[in-house]
């Protein structure tokens, strides 16, 4: 149940974070859109229901895309394009 | 399929809540004052849930990833909770009181500001995320929380050692004047019996009504002094720097953009200001409705407790404890802990001193259970009840949006939960109340050590945001060399 932070292809990328309950998606997620460059897409798995409103607004703050958002027997799903 | 068996879990568990009233009802109708404690335990476990109302998060998430959403929702509820406040205060219908001043305040809300990082959620974040099936904040309850906070009040030996003198001097003549007057021979063995009885009690209290009143505060102070000087005008002061700082570069960004679009001059104002003011405020919806519900509902909920204390002709559960004859219940000076309001961790002490007490550690030579708080039985702990409703209310609601899952923590969440829970546990003592006991409802009833304990909450937050940006760092680190 360890954070996972993987390139999945030319400019995509993987975190997971199940498991892990607040702070930590939010702030994996902040440091992997940190590692990226703008434009590049990154899909956010998580399963801690808190930090899915934090997340949003975060982008939302910085100017990052979210471009999908789904559940998927209890993980939650974020797809983020970086702004 | 898992959506039918979800809705099925949350009546199951109602039901349950149900049929726990009747029959407390039909066992003695003084138990009516324990089924409200339990239903509003109950309400604020939803909106907490709903509205992912945790003040751990309010600060945390500001510093560590700039998001105001909970900062905001939280000074939403202050205000609403203030007038609220403020109005059964002027009616004689309020159970608050204010808190000895001092700079332990300080201090302790600082201690509670690392645990609550740690921990991941504060103590009434805590409750409501083991309704959502979180162990790891389960760990932070019962051994931060419970444990924690019960060896923390009943340590002396080499702690003794540690007390000034001038405390223990205090704490000798105020146990030798008790004894004169009362007739009770109050314990003060422990550490905290001498912080309690030498210093806390030598503090003085203040309300800003009474302050701006000469100590006879009217209406009017109530609603100048505590509800506008002490809740309202902080609470907008901080909504402005939380704008100025995290979300005005965004919107005037936005507003200019959208302005070069219609190919009108960049040119913004003081309008453009409030709106970008209200934007922060509505960007999460469901935090700042909550924000306003929970305000309101915890002034209703002193309002219920008030008036059932007047119905019964009592000041404490400990009176009608009595009367059914449940003496062993309480404490030298015949009461148990009993709020009247929103309140979070001495219940979760008494828990804890509960367990040890079965293990044969004496919880009653204290001051804290022994003299003021007492040590009822589990199910007749009206506060307890409180926070089982929050459980349960928690579970109900992430149940209805399937939210519900029972998370297993890992070696490294196992470590966060219990040193955060001990470090809440630690710094919610000395204090006399948590995030809601010792700020929430102090800021918003006219008690400046609130904001006081709200300072070190933040200031605690600060430093455990700054741990975890380097022990995040430390690990993305490795996962990118990896890459």
């Amino acid at each position: 149940m360890a954070m996972k932070f993987e390139k999945t292809g030319e400019g995509t990328y993987m975190l997971d974070v199940c498991g892990y309950v607040c702070p930590h998606p939010q702030i994996y997620c902040k440091k992997s859109l940190e590692k990226m460059e703008e434009g590049e897409k990154v899909e956010v798995v998580f399963d801690n229901p808190s930090s899915k409103e934090t997340m949003i607004q975060m982008c939302e703050q910085a100017g990052h895309d979210i471009l999908e958002q789904k559940t998927e027997g209890g993980k939650l799903i974020l797809v983020i394009e970086k702004g | 399929m898992e959506e039918k068996k979800n809705t099925a879990w949350a009546f199951l568990i109602t039901a349950g809540l149900i049929l726990t009233s009747i029959v407390y009802y039909m066992t003695d109708v003084y138990y009516i004052y324990l089924i409200v404690y339990i239903w509003f335990g109950y309400a604020y476990g939803m909106m907490l849930q709903y509205g992912r109302f945790c003040f751990a998060s309010a600060s945390r998430d500001l510093f560590a990833a700039g998001v105001p959403r909970m900062a905001v929702g939280i000074m939403i509820a202050l205000i609403f909770f203030s007038v609220i406040q403020a109005i059964l205060a002027a009616t004689n219908m309020s159970t608050f009181h204010a808190a000895p001043f001092g700079i332990h305040m300080l201090i302790s809300g600082s201690v509670f500001g690392v645990g609550m990082v740690l921990a991941g959620g504060c103590a009434s974040g805590s409750l409501y995320k083991v309704g959502e099936g979180n162990m790891t904040s389960l760990l932070a309850v019962v051994f931060g929380l419970c444990l924690g906070q019960a060896i923390f009040v009943d340590v002396g030996g080499i702690f003794n050692k540690l007390v000034p003198q001038s405390w223990i001097d205090s704490a000798h003549r105020t146990q030798a004047a008790i004894k004169a007057y009362q007739g009770i021979d109050i314990p003060i063995n422990s550490w905290f019996d001498h912080y309690l009885v030498g210093y806390v009690w030598n503090q003085p209290q203040y309300t800003i009504a009474k302050l701006i009143s000469g100590g006879q505060p009217d209406t009017i102070h109530y609603f100048i002094g505590n509800a506008l000087i002490n809740s309202i005008l902080p609470a907008i002061v901080i909504l402005c720097v939380i704008y100025y700082f995290y979300s005005r570069k965004t919107f005037m960004k936005k507003k200019k953009k959208a302005l070069k679009k219609q190919g009108l001059p960049e040119i913004t104002g003081f309008k453009d200001e409030l709106s970008g003011i209200w934007g922060m405020i509505t960007a999460s919806k469901r935090t700042s409705i909550m924000g306003v519900l929970v305000g309101i509902t915890a002034g209703l909920h002193i309002l219920t407790m008030a008036g059932m204390q007047k119905k019964f002709g009592v000041l404490n559960f400990g009176d009608l404890l009595k009367r059914m004859g449940h003496t062993a219940d309480v404490s030298l000076k015949g009461t148990v802990f009993d709020p009247g309001y929103w309140y979070i961790t001495s219940q979760e002490g008494q828990v804890g001193a509960w367990i040890l007490e079965k293990f044969g550690w004496n919880m009653h030579d204290n001051m804290f259970f022994g003299y003021v708080n007492g040590l009822p039985e589990l199910w007749r702990n009206p506060a307890l009840w409180m926070s089982l409703g929050i459980i349960l209310g928690a579970m109900v609601m992430a149940r209805l949006q399937n939210e519900f899952k029972f998370k297993l923590p890992s070696p490294e969440l196992i470590m966060w939960g219990f040193s955060g829970g001990l470090l809440m546990g630690f710094g919610s003592r000395p204090s006399l109340g948590c995030n809601i006991g010792g700020f929430f409802i102090r800021a918003s009833g006219g008690d400046p050590n609130g904001w006081v304990y709200g300072t070190g909450m933040v200031l605690g937050a600060f430093i455990g945001v700054k741990f975890f940006n380097w022990w995040t760092e430390r690990k993305m680190a490795k996962e990118m060399a990896a890459m």
